[in-house]
């Protein structure tokens, strides 16, 4: 049996009040374990990113729980859930958020820096990572001189820097055309995917369906339907 | 916390351009704020030059004078009244007032003459140039050497000229230790030769100057004297008077207020507007960052230390350009009237730091407003 890395309870969301009042999630629940890579799919609007960022601390459900290891994310103050997103989550995001005025080095470095660790230490441990990323010889390199699919890399090596229980990839192919997109999943597949750790990814992309342990269709708010992925 | 002040510093300073923008904001600030302040305080310095240069430490006055230049004259009685009085050590009378010389050329030149106590001398200024008892030979002036020297005409001891058509013979050269306001040479005799030469009204003590038995002595001084009708006033009172003439009754503190809001208003819109675009452009990834798990008081802690860095380089550069250019144009002009002093730096640092406190302001209120679910909507 496979340990619980996240459990979510009842999740229910919606924006604005009255007439305007608009549900993006209702009575969601779901489980996701450590050692799989979990698929959210379902059209626009259907509310996946909402789910990801409820699931991830970032965005308060109106009611509902989520575990993550145990212990109930929305119940604990604004910084520990800070220190809770720093320390156990890595974020992949569609549009990466690389600062074009750092390095690359220096960006995914900013995870460790945020915990306030010496500065040459962290860059040194970037460096590492952007070596696993494949980024060897281009820490010193601004974003901008780096393609969509290396800046994808940059993003991904940010994530795993602090070395996160979870990781969450929100629309990672978004921004990529297919073939470097589909080499991003399996490189993240085969080499950040292990036991200890669960993958969250949030796509509408099904060229890359063939990297889930499982998927979770969403429409209107609801998980509709489970299915087991290929890998 | 110093690797996230490490990576605000980077942020700040690699974007080259606005980190541009926003230095010389500043620093065109401080500096036109700083330049306007010291050319005031240098004018005010200037025209207290006589009270400076006398030293004297009370001087008894008609109430109705309000700077030093501007002497209203006292009947005779009015000193040897103070002389009576108690606690005063002695009391002289000193006359200041202008006159014509008439040049070797022709030409005129108008002058500042002080009249010293014949006694005692008491202001007499420091010479370079000739003994001060010569100040009592015949038609004997002494020439101050300052800034307007050459105006008439580099004299030398021994040099002769007119003053109100009477013959004038220079047998000293002084130095002050400020040089007057008005752009005239300055010539000392003694009281009675200033009062004989130049055509005065029916009072010709322009002031008394008191010196006190002790400092303890000075209130019941400035009693004694307002019960006679005039004002007695310190050194450093009478300097006060004459600054307050300049700054509310001739337009130029005004002048001065306007200046420094008109610089404070340059440097606020270019600085805060800069910095608030500097805060826009990267709105995304601070709201990346607070996702990642930035905690907000040192999202705040890395926004003032980008706008305090700034600023006080800005700051720094301000100052260091206006210390530059007074050098400078002292260097061309000795007496050039501008003075920076503890109090212009003072209201730079203050301007600054308010500068820095609104730039910041906005940003952190932006910053701290952006949700980072935001960042995954897209």
């Amino acid at each position: 049996m496979p340990h619980v890395a996240i459990q979510a309870k009842g999740l229910e969301k919606w924006f604005g009040e009255g007439e305007a009042k608009t549900t993006a999630l209702r009575d969601v629940e779901l489980e996701a374990y450590f050692g799989e890579m979990l698929y959210i799919v379902g059209p626009s609007g259907s509310g996946k990113t909402t789910l990801l960022s409820v699931l991830s601390g970032v965005l308060k459900p109106n009611s509902g729980s989520v575990r993550v290891e145990d212990v109930d994310i929305w119940s604990l103050g604004a910084d520990r859930l800070a220190d809770f997103r720093l320390n156990k989550i890595g974020f992949v995001f569609q549009d990466f958020h690389l600062f074009p005025r750092l390095t690359t080095a220096e960006n995914a470095a900013i995870p460790l820096i945020l915990r306030k660790r010496d500065w040459d230490e962290c860059i040194r441990e970037a460096i590492n990572y952007l070596e696993i990323v494949g980024l060897k010889g281009r820490a010193d390199l601004p974003p901008v001189k780096l393609s969509g699919g290396e800046q994808q890399r940059v993003a991904i090596a940010r994530a795993m820097v602090s070395q996160p229980d979870i990781l969450i990839m929100d629309e990672p192919t978004a921004s990529l055309d297919g073939d470097t997109g589909n080499a991003i999943l399996s490189f993240v597949h085969k080499n950040v995917l292990n036991p200890n750790r669960c993958i969250v990814v949030v796509t509408h992309d099904n060229r890359i369906f063939e990297f889930a342990s499982r998927i979770l269709h969403m429409e209107d708010g609801r998980l509709t339907t489970a299915e087991k992925g290929k890998a | 916390m110093k690797g996230i002040l490490k990576l605000g510093f980077k942020l700040l300073v690699n974007d080259k351009a606005k980190f541009t923008a926003l230095i010389l904001g500043i620093t065109f600030a401080v500096y036109l704020m700083m330049f306007v302040t010291s050319m005031f305080f240098g004018v005010l310095n200037h025209a207290s030059a006589n009270i400076i240069n006398v030293g004297s430490t009370i001087w008894v006055m008609d109430p109705y004078v309000e700077s030093v230049s501007n002497s209203v004259g006292m009947p005779n009685y009015v000193l040897d009244a103070v002389r009576s009085m108690h606690g005063v050590k002695y009391a002289v009378p000193l006359y200041s007032g202008g006159a014509l010389v008439k040049l070797a050329d022709g030409n005129y030149q108008p002058v500042t003459v002080v009249g010293l106590d014949d006694t005692s001398l008491l202001g007499r200024p420091a010479l370079l140039e000739g003994k001060i008892e010569n100040i009592y030979a015949e038609n004997g002036f002494i020439v101050v050497r300052d800034a307007e020297f050459s105006k008439l005409e580099n004299p030398h001891i021994g040099s002769e000229f007119e003053l109100n058509d009477n013959r004038a013979v220079i047998v000293g050269i002084a130095q002050v230790a400020t040089s007057g306001l008005y752009g005239i040479p300055t010539l000392y005799t003694t009281y009675e030769r200033a009062i004989q030469y130049i055509p005065n009204p029916r009072f010709t003590i322009s002031y008394v100057l008191v010196e006190p038995k002790s400092m303890d002595d000075i209130p019941q001084i400035r009693q004694q004297v307002e019960a006679l009708g005039y004002q007695a006033r310190t050194k450093e009172e009478f300097m006060k008077r004459t600054e307050d003439f300049f700054i509310y009754k001739t337009g130029g503190g005004i002048n001065i207020l306007i200046m420094t809001a008109v610089s404070f208003i340059i440097g606020l819109s270019i600085s805060g507007q800069t910095f608030y675009t500097f805060i826009l452009e990267n709105l995304e990834r601070f709201g990346a960052l607070k996702a990642i798990g930035i905690k907000s008081r040192d999202l705040i802690g890395m926004i003032l230390f980008q706008a305090t860095f700034t600023a006080m380089t800005g700051y720094g550069m301000g100052v260091g350009a206006c210390v530059l250019l007074i050098w400078l144009a002292k260097l061309r002009l000795p007496s050039y009237a501008a003075m920076l002093t503890y109090s212009s730096l003072v209201i730079g640092f203050v301007m600054v730091a308010i500068i820095a406190a609104i730039s910041s302001y906005f940003g952190i209120r932006k910053v701290l407003q952006i949700d980072p679910f935001s960042i995954f909507r897209g």
